[in-house]
């Protein structure tokens, strides 16, 4: 026996490898504890929360999607009902003076999610693939249809308000202030991270990985895929759960769109656009994402639509998402040919942006004339100003376009070539993922 | 006497109206199936082709009349489905059926926003042209509208057509033989790719016609995709996924049972009287006194979870994914 496990297990790592290990979380944690002290404006802390909060929801997301190759269009319910049952709570312990303090609450809302995931995960999970991905739609219009017919518990369109403050106080905080509930945020966002991340290394976590790739041989394995399906379904919830609660308690509300079809597609883009493929995937894209939706809104009046069309250039030009992108580069750059590629690379990207300007130009000349069509024409979007009403812009997008479009497609071919060479040099060399 | 005639009347209205749905909803499952069958992708974009071709033919409407936008509508759209499949579809396939179904998704997202932003957010005055605009019949009470007619009878003619089709003619048995053994049809030397544009073309150019007769009696709005899309992959997966016949039988339940439901004003409340004054306050007293015409949008995804218990295939499917 033993000497199977030392055949069969991997060699312990060096002290070296582990130092490694434990200093990226060490780390993780120091930069956490460090950030309101870099950036300590009100709206910096209130993107750190919001980041938080989405990085712990993708993660979840994640655990079906990238572990388990379940593509879910309603994880929002988990999400949603988890923030519900957050808020019912901090309301029933501040009326009663219970001694449950507020760092609690996001515990609730995770056995909420784990209670209702392991109720209606069973029937979901009983199919996988493009099925799945229909009953989780269809239990997800379910839930958030019931949540408007079930006015006295989910509030109708107005949704249920809560008090965080009025609970038990724990050294002296009163969760008032914003500084206070990134605090709670953060060290609920690393807990979780931990436990994602541990989860994942673990029996079932390998069992989901494979049922993932071969559910068949799973099940000569002597492993029920459903199960495995449905246990992975359970721990998603619970996680999303968490992040819903958090995300009650940072806005001291839960309504219907917590549980809605945009809460669910949002999950679904920053998970996918950060990456399926790697553990830290769905952070880089919970960041970017919500950095970009933040900031988008800003900047131009229809930033939904750039959103849409920058995931499906995500979905059909990298499919790996951002990490699996940089992660392309990792044997490149190890290998020391990653130079061969930068010149083909800048060379791609100046037609490619310019197309870009045009596409840009075009949409917002359009969206002027459709949407606010008696306005100046003098208009400005993403810092440039410009007159739709002049031809000479016309012309100027329809040439970016086209001609981008041309010169686009000749220096990604090329760059393909350099990048193949590259590739097979760095390989050589003996590096290869 | 008097009961009698209201039942007799409300369920013949109600029956007409859903079949009248149920047919619609078929327009677009049937497109969706074959989609699916041959493909292997499902067109998570279906329902946005249906909104499209209420928008076109509103504004075509506008331009040169109902009766040309009638066919010109669906043209458009589903020369627009065909380059999706022939540009975007066709390039994504590589990357597995999770990306197809997630490129599809994200065109969703993106047609509801450039609807927005071309017609806005509120409903557009699509109206029923002035030449179906008289009561057809009159059962007991209510005047049955022309236009519902009209409406019935294209959804009939295109689903004698597609029957007929599919049966007869040579397309239609590669189609056929592409439902069941997908792989096989490409062996056997059709030019497969050609015909899963032409297949994508006319399922969404299907699903463009019940837009454009839909969007004068239902409601023109960029948020119409949104409603009918989760009902749609209820309709499939309730059918069975992949079976024609199973989209048929689910579209006309559907169909049915929304519409029953919907005309039905009872509720517990009206069946066992008042709930007692304790629970009044509770969400006891949602149940309580929510009505079936309430609960009618939900009928559906009811449908959905009982059949997954019990027929977890679909009603008559076959295939596993």
């Amino acid at each position: 026996m033993t000497e199977l496990t030392s055949r069969v297990a991997p060699p312990y790592p060096p002290l070296s490898e582990r130092l490694k290990f434990y200093g990226i979380w060490v780390a993780a944690a120091l930069v956490l504890l460090a950030l309101p002290k870099v950036f300590s404006s009100g709206g910096a802390l209130t993107t750190f929360s919001l980041i938080g909060i989405s990085i712990i929801f993708s993660l979840s997301y994640n655990i079906l999607l990238g572990q388990t190759g379940l593509l879910s269009f309603g994880h929002a319910v988990y999400y949603g009902l988890g923030g519900f049952l957050a808020i019912h709570a901090i309301n029933i312990i501040g009326a009663n003076k219970l001694p449950i303090p507020l760092p609690i609450v996001p515990l609730i809302g995770g056995l909420t999610g784990l209670f209702f995931a392991a109720l209606l995960g069973w029937v979901s999970t009983k199919r996988s693939g493009t099925a799945f991905a229909m009953i989780s739609l269809g239990v997800a219009e379910l839930v958030a249809s019931s949540a408007l017919i079930l006015r006295t518990f989910f509030g109708g369109e107005a949704g249920i308000s809560a008090n965080r403050t009025k609970l038990m106080r724990l050294f002296d905080w009163s969760f008032g202030p914003q500084i206070q509930i990134y605090y709670l945020i953060a060290a609920w966002t690393l807990l979780a991270v931990i436990a994602m991340y541990a989860l994942t290394r673990t029996p079932l976590g390998r069992m989901c990985n494979a049922v993932r790739d071969n559910p068949e041989r799973v099940q000569f394995v002597g492993y029920d895929p459903h199960v495995v399906r449905y246990l992975a379904f359970c721990f998603a919830g619970f996680f999303a759960g968490i992040a819903g609660a958090l995300a009650a308690i940072n806005f001291e509300i839960a309504n219907a769109a917590y549980l809605g079809a945009v809460q669910s597609g949002t999950v679904l883009f920053s998970t996918y656009i950060g990456g399926v493929g790697y553990f830290i995937g769905p952070i880089v894209g919970a960041i970017f994402v919500t950095v970009l939706s933040l900031s988008l809104s800003d900047l131009t009046s229809v930033w939904q639509l750039y959103f849409g069309l920058f995931f499906i250039a995500v979905v059909t030009f990298a499919p790996g998402g951002i990490t699996g992108l940089l992660m392309m580069h990792w044997p490149l750059i190890k290998g020391g040919t990653f130079g061969r590629v930068l010149p083909s690379y800048l060379m791609a990207l100046i037609p490619t942006l310019a197309m870009l300007a045009g596409l840009v130009l075009a949409i917002e000349t359009v969206v002027h004339y459709t949407v606010n069509p008696g306005d100046d024409p003098n208009i400005k979007a993403f810092g440039m100003n410009f007159n739709v009403s002049s031809p000479t812009t016309w012309i100027v997008a329809f040439l970016l376009i086209v001609v981008g479009f041309v010169t686009a497609r000749k220096t990604w071919s090329r760059l393909a070539l350099a990048w193949d060479d590259a590739l097979k040099a760095a390989r050589e060399k003996g590096y290869h993922t | 006497m008097f009961w009698g005639r209201v039942v007799l009347e409300l369920i013949t209205i109600s029956t007409l109206n859903g079949i009248l749905f149920g047919m619609l909803l078929f327009l677009m499952a049937s497109g969706l199936t074959v989609i699916f069958s041959m493909l292997g992708v499902l067109n998570f974009a279906h329902a946005s082709f249906y909104m499209l071709g209420a928008f076109f033919g509103f504004q075509i409407s506008r331009w040169i009349g109902f009766w040309p936008a009638l066919f010109i509508a669906p043209v458009l759209a589903g020369a627009l489905g065909a380059a999706v499949e022939r540009f975007g579809l066709r390039r994504v396939h590589r990357n597995g059926h999770v990306a197809e179904l997630l490129f599809t998704f994200g065109l969703a997202f993106a047609i509801e926003e450039v609807v927005q932003i071309i017609w806005g957010k509120s409903p557009v005055d699509f109206r029923v042209p002035p030449s179906l605009d008289f009561p057809a019949f009159r059962i007991f009470s209510t005047n049955y509208p022309a236009y519902k007619m009209f409406m019935l009878l294209v959804s009939i003619a295109i689903f004698v057509g597609l029957l007929v089709v599919l049966k007869k003619s040579r397309i239609g048995l590669i189609v056929q033989a592409a439902l069941t053994h997908p792989h096989m049809v490409g062996h056997l030397g059709h030019n497969v790719e050609r015909i899963f544009m032409l297949v994508f073309g006319v399922g969404t150019a299907l699903a463009a016609v019940a837009g454009v007769i839909a969007g004068p009696a239902l409601v023109t709005q960029s948020n119409m995709a949104t409603l009918l899309g989760p009902i749609l992959f209820v309709v499939v997966v309730v059918g069975g996924l992949g079976s024609l016949p199973g989209a048929f039988v689910a579209s006309l339940l559907i169909g049915l049972i929304q519409t029953f439901a919907v005309s039905m004003n009872g509720s517990l409340a009206g069946a066992f009287g008042p709930l007692s004054p304790t629970y009044a306050h509770t969400w006891l007293a949602d149940i309580w006194g929510v009505t079936v015409a309430q609960v009618a949008p939900i009928m559906p995804y009811v449908l959905l979870v009982l059949i997954l218990i019990f027929r977890p295939m679909g009603l008559l499917g076959t295939r596993e994914t």
